[in-house]
């Protein structure tokens, strides 16, 4: 009994010591917070949840590297995808001296926004999901990156790659925010260049639920493929209801739909055969991606991080290293930032141009096949094993 | 149009005409009983549908496996849940407030929705996202042409039409619907002709609430996916749908609601083709807007009641 009661003082002092060891360690590095903003609530949160995460897991990697000169504490807000909260959030972490940078914004809308915020009280970001153009090339702002592509590379590929396989006609719907009117704008550019044919084109709401009308329509049009530009909730409810009507048009989206959610939300029959085109590489042949899958599953993360959270990943990554080279200083990691020439990183290699672009040649085709997205090269649709709808 | 064509989009604003009369029936009865507006409705209607979901669950998970016995589980649970959920709305929200400004009652509800809608997006395994609703209802399609008829949107039509018809004699043939009327007409001289005025008033959230729960699920098994926040926008259009046939007439809120269906059809397809320059995205912002003018025209509502109502 007593021999058992020493070795639990012995156990629980050395439990003492240690705690106090760590807490020494983490006294003796400066604390350097750096700001999270992407959409936790809402339709469009489980990716940014899965974003949130992915961003956390940088940090903690961070803070575990002991040669690492600061200890990082996240600092997580919820832009709601909305615009308005957006520049409320943005506002409150841009007046907060103590944040060197932020992985800001899924939802390009809300960045657009917030642009001006970073601007005025020049706090670096690197937006994680925003795909706009106009967020790094509509106007030079020195404090704004982009780690993934723009919705052009995206478009261009994804108008050569369907003429090319045969199809000849389209309907396209995409939601009325900056996001949806800039794929509408790019894809039907590509597409008529490379000779597809638009049939009609409709606007939907952010908040629609019902698009029988509309898709009533695109039925009497008869078109070969439906287009969607825009993201996961609408883009689930447009492919549910064409099913209902009966339309038989192969079905296209964006970056926007390529989630989990879409393929648990529909279910394997429905989401079976759907197109996405994405910027950059798959994590699978990223050097570093199965060391980041193995990272995000130790800390047991509830959700997972979506098609999104590498771009996040990379972002924090990309902020910290910045950090440890030049000191918590917004204007000098902003002017380190703008120095960002060959990195490697989870999603491969930035290169930030002179609009803080990253500019990555890479577009992933991709497709749903017995419930998973899989690499058009890969899949049986890629193979001519199995046929996409039409051809 | 070819009319295999103009069918497919009867039948759609026949089904979304339905949704939202079911929505505006319990504007309207609300409103009837006690001159309040429960904003918290739409999202009584979604937690109906979630409702339907955790019972659809459960059926899995004792290892029920016939769609119809599901289906009936479904339906007769979250209708319970649903009505029990909207009377408790009634009794510990609503009915405390009585003598307080109308604007409380209107707020504190408008709270409940949220918290209604956040509740359910936090509780319900990732309740962010679009959840799919089970189609448990035959789905063979007749094709007529270009027409796909499905069995399962039939149904739900029938179904629908059954239910409105329903409550309609139940407030107009039988006891219950009486004591609804006459706490409607004049609640003091009911409760002196011995009507026990709050069960009346409880009975009347419950009843309201159930059409809503039924029309959730309705609604998930015609679009096959329920979200979070689906109450929202019901919710205003429902609304809507009550004040254009005239609040706390039963017949006014079903026209209401089939009319506000057909506005936002028009306003996608039929004016894009006449007007080249007019997207459909317009198409809520026209529905409402002639919803606007119709209200300006005639304030009452397009079925108004009798007599006057103070608002």
């Amino acid at each position: 009994m007593k021999k058992h009661h020493a070795k639990k003082l012995f156990s629980s002092s050395l439990l003492a010591l240690a705690i106090a060891c760590s807490a020494l360690n983490a006294q003796a590095k400066d604390t350097v917070k750096i700001a999270f903003v992407g959409p936790l609530t809402g339709g469009n949160s489980a990716v940014g949840i899965g974003g949130r995460n992915s961003t956390d897991l940088a940090v903690k990697l961070a803070n575990e590297n002991p040669k690492n000169k600061y200890h990082y504490e996240l600092v997580v807000l919820d832009d709601e995808c909305k615009p308005n909260i957006g520049v409320q959030v943005v506002t409150k972490i841009a007046s907060d001296k103590s944040i060197i940078g932020s992985v800001s914004h899924y939802c390009s809308a809300v960045a657009m926004s917030a642009l001006d915020i970073y601007k005025k009280f020049g706090l670096p970001m690197i937006t994680w999901g925003t795909v706009l153009p106009d967020i790094t090339y509509g106007q030079k702002i020195a404090e704004i990156h982009r780690v993934n592509g723009t919705m052009v590379n995206q478009n261009e590929v994804a108008a050569e790659f369907m003429t090319k396989l045969g199809y000849k006609t389209w309907a396209i719907l995409h939601d009325t925010t900056d996001y949806g009117k800039g794929h509408n704008k790019y894809f039907s550019e590509y597409l008529t260049k490379d000779g597809g044919k638009i049939l009609g084109t409709f606007g939907v709401t952010a908040d629609q639920q019902d698009f029988t009308a509309e898709l009533t329509k695109v039925k009497e049009l008869n078109p070969e493929v439906v287009y969607f530009g825009g993201l996961t909730p609408i883009g689930v409810r447009i492919r549910a209801q064409m099913e209902r009507l009966g339309l038989k048009a192969q079905f296209e989206g964006t970056s926007g739909i390529r989630s989990d959610s879409y393929i648990e939300s529909l279910g394997n029959d429905l989401a079976e055969g759907t197109l996405t085109f994405n910027e950059g590489a798959p994590l699978e042949k990223m050097p570093k991606g199965e060391e980041f899958k193995a990272a995000y599953a130790r800390y047991g993360y509830d959700q997972p991080y979506e098609a999104y959270g590498p771009f996040a990943f990379a972002a924090a990554d990309l902020i910290i290293q910045a950090i440890e080279k030049v000191g918590p200083n917004r204007k000098e990691v902003t002017d380190e930032l703008a120095r960002t020439r060959d990195v490697d990183t989870l999603v491969g290699r930035v290169t930030f141009d002179d609009h803080g672009q990253n500019i990555i040649p890479l577009i992933t085709k991709y497709v749903v096949q017995d419930g998973k997205w899989v690499i058009w090269e890969e899949s049986d649709y890629g193979t001519g094993k199995r046929k996409l709808k039409g051809l | 149009m070819s009319l295999d064509i103009f069918s497919q989009y009867l039948i759609n604003c026949l089904m979304l005409g339905m949704i939202y009369a079911m929505v505006a029936v319990g504007f309207t009865l609300f409103f009837g009983v006690l001159d309040v507006i429960q904003f918290a409705h739409g999202d009584v209607l979604m937690a109906g549908g979630f409702g339907a979901l955790v019972a659809y669950a459960a059926t899995q998970a004792v290892g029920i496996a016939n769609s119809w016995v599901q289906l009936l589980l479904m339906v007769v649970s979250t209708t319970v849940m649903t009505a029990a959920l909207g009377a408790l709305v009634a009794r510990f929200l609503v009915l405390p407030l009585r003598n307080a400004p109308p604007l409380n009652t209107l707020l504190i509800t408008l709270m409940m929705g949220m918290v209604l809608r956040e509740a359910v997006r936090l509780v319900y395994p990732n309740g962010s996202n679009p959840q799919p609703f089970p189609s448990l209802l035959p789905h063979d399609a007749w094709r007529v042409g270009g027409l796909d008829l499905r069995v399962d949107s039939l149904i739900l039509l029938v179904v629908g039409l059954l239910l409105i018809a329903g409550l309609h004699l139940l407030i107009t043939r039988s006891k219950l619907g009486l004591a609804i009327r006459a706490v409607a007409q004049d609640g003091e001289t009911a409760r002196v002709m011995g009507i026990n005025f709050n069960r009346i008033v409880l009975l009347t959230f419950g009843l309201g609430s159930a059409m809503g729960a039924l029309g959730g699920v309705m609604r998930g098994l015609y679009y096959t996916e329920i979200t979070f926040d689906v109450g929202l926008l019901l919710g205003v259009i429902g609304f809507a749908a009550a004040i254009l046939g005239g609040l706390g007439n039963l017949y006014g809120a079903i026209l209401g609601g089939f009319l506000f269906a057909v506005l936002q059809a028009i306003g996608a397809v039929a004016l894009p083709v006449l007007l080249p320059d007019f997207p459909s995205a317009y198409k809520d912002v026209f529905a409402f807007t002639v919803v606007i003018v119709l209200i300006g025209w005639k304030p009452t509502g397009l079925i108004a009641e009798k007599t006057s109502e103070r608002v």
